[in-house]
């Protein structure tokens, strides 16, 4: 094996990179152990982010003093949680810039977001003949709501290809675009890739034809500013559990003009205003798409996290991230029989990468064993594997919490990886 | 580093790197495929059943090196083999990589003990017995793909 310093002397120089990444880290208990008799390097941020202790704190401090059900009780317990509750759908229209809180949607994820989209707006707009246009870079979750939909309406679903890159070619997605189509959905970073999406560029080319766009945020929301009026765009989705927050919320914006011309998603509690049994009148935006009792807790831990994004800055995390990005893109590209699969100009937090000889799931085994967490296999991606003709890859994914020391240590890693498969 | 000794001996590799019977099998008059959605392994194995013996069987995929190396040495280990001694060899080799008991020892196993470290690691099972679930719809022969999930 090669020696740490042997291979990455140079750039000890331009640690830290301008961010104080050691206090950062302090915040997330969880990164402090060790694995397998390692310290932890948590690689996999792409797959879900780890929470600092103030989401962790606000979240038992819900369940210790305040849990009750929203919106219905005259107690002191319901008017806590309902508050906050709603509080997080403030700071959420503050965090991608929405014009109004009731276009902020509670959902589980950004899946879910996408399943409403298409169940609520597709089967209300989208008959046989029509088009549904989405790119080659999709996560399955943006790609199989839309052949359901697609199946059902006796619609089509038709893909914009990308180059050898990674990159959209936006030449061919523009020429896609026509009378037929009713509906754009992209992702904004390819979770395979990293590839961030000319969003700005896809979306005017759909408003010139009138066709909505919706976006698939859940790899954006935690590397970059999202403003979803300077966008234009009509419906975004996230993911709490990839900005530093918890499992089992997300948002789903849309402007209200949509949304309230759109029937309800899912029936039940909280989404009407009265019911008899002949005739049930829907409640108001948001309400009208949150059937049921929500993920209170996960809700409010959301708005903790947003908090928690604010007080760093998502431009100073962005800074720093795009800087390990570049800095583990160089380290990368210098070990002998790598490839990196995704090498757009643009790109947020993804290192995905192929190593000759070995498959990405013996990469993975042995990164795990010296303490590096990283994700193996398609990435929910199965037919963008199939674009680059490989089965699977070894994705590392990043976070403002991870270092330039945790980058070299990927690379010692993977030159365990060669040494134990010999070559 | 000793786990990882213990998962990737030498003959894993070999059989990884370089496997054996790695073909679609003229004569075959059983296959089935599998599939991991896990991680996206593949892998068809063909079988020529002469009465009740595997006169020979041999596979085609791709996939990490526990399951190509696990493939390779079952279609080594089976040939000649009766269905009921196949079918044992499965039971006492999934024992193995899963630690339910310890079957290192166990004579018949032959090369297979080779995979008595995957015990270790619960992730990798499913890569290491991908190819004899494959074998086992293959000699039942309803042709349906076979899924690890």
């Amino acid at each position: 094996m090669k020696a740490k310093g042997e291979l990455l002397a140079s750039e000890k120089a331009t640690k830290p990179l301008g961010f104080d990444v050691q206090t950062v880290r302090e915040q997330f208990p969880i990164l402090s152990q060790q694995v397998h008799g390692k310290p932890l390097v948590y690689l996999d941020n792409a797959a879900t982010s780890q929470k600092p202790q103030s989401v962790i704190d606000v979240m038992t401090r819900y369940y210790s003093t305040d849990n009750s059900n929203i919106h219905r009780g005259v107690h002191l317990l319901s008017a806590r949680a309902t508050e906050q509750y709603e509080d997080a759908r403030v700071k959420a229209q503050g965090f991608i810039n929405a014009a109004e809180s009731k276009e902020i949607i509670f959902v589980r994820g950004t899946t879910e977001a996408i399943n409403l989209v298409a169940n609520s707006y597709g089967r209300a707009n989208v008959t046989a003949g029509d088009e549904v246009l989405i790119t080659a870079m999709e996560h399955h979750s943006n790609i199989v709501p839309w052949q359901i939909l697609c199946q059902e309406k006796g619609a089509r679903l038709r893909v914009a290809p990308i180059n050898d890159d990674g990159e959209l070619v936006i030449e061919e997605f523009e020429k896609l675009v026509n009378e037929r189509t009713k509906l754009v959905s992209v992702v904004h970073v390819s979770n395979a890739l990293g590839t961030i999406n000319p969003i700005r560029t896809i979306i005017e080319i759909a408003h010139r034809s009138n066709v909505p766009v919706m976006v698939d945020g859940a790899q954006a929301a935690p590397h970059t500013r999202i403003d979803v009026q300077e966008l234009d765009v009509d419906f975004y989705a996230f993911s709490g559990h990839k900005v530093y927050g918890p499992t089992g919320i997300g948002v789903l914006y849309g402007k209200a003009h949509l949304l309230e011309a759109m029937p309800p998603f899912q029936g039940g509690g909280d989404m009407i205003a009265s019911v008899t049994f002949e005739k049930t009148t829907y409640n108001t935006l948001p309400y009208k798409f949150e059937a049921g009792t929500p993920n209170i807790a996960a809700t409010i831990g959301l708005g903790a996290a947003i908090d928690y994004v604010n007080r760093i800055g998502i431009e100073r995390i962005a800074e720093y991230e795009h800087k390990l990005l570049a800095y583990g893109t160089e380290t990368l590209s210098r070990i002998p029989g790598l490839r990196l699969i995704g090498t757009a100009r643009e790109k947020a937090g993804v290192l995905s990468f192929v190593l000759e000889g070995v498959h990405p799931h013996d990469v993975g085994t042995i990164l795990d064993r010296e303490g590096i967490a990283i994700r193996t296999g398609h990435h929910c991606a199965m037919p963008l594997m199939e674009r680059f003709k490989i089965p699977a890859t070894a994705r590392a994914s990043l976070a403002f919490y991870n270092t330039t020391d945790e980058i070299d240590a990927l690379a010692v890693g993977i030159h365990k990886v060669t040494e134990v498969f010999g070559r | 580093m000793t786990d990882l000794q213990d998962l990737y001996q030498e003959l894993i590799l070999d059989h990884g790197r370089r496997p054996r019977n790695f073909r679609p099998l003229e004569g075959a008059n059983r296959g089935a495929q599998g599939y991991n959605p896990l991680c996206g392994d593949k892998v068809r194995v063909y079988v020529k059943l002469n009465g009740d013996i595997v006169e020979d069987v041999s596979f085609e995929g791709a996939g990490c090196a526990i399951s190509t190396a696990s493939a390779s040495i079952m279609t080594e280990t089976l040939k000649g083999k009766t269905r009921e001694q196949a079918e044992d060899l499965f039971q006492t080799f999934h024992d193995l990589v899963t630690g339910r008991e310890a079957q290192v020892n166990a004579p018949e196993l032959g090369k297979l003990a080779v995979f008595s470290g995957v015990s270790e690691f619960p992730m990798r099972v499913k890569c290491a017995t991908l190819s004899w679930h494959t074998l086992r719809a293959a000699l039942s022969g309803n042709g349906e793909v076979v899924s690890t999930e």
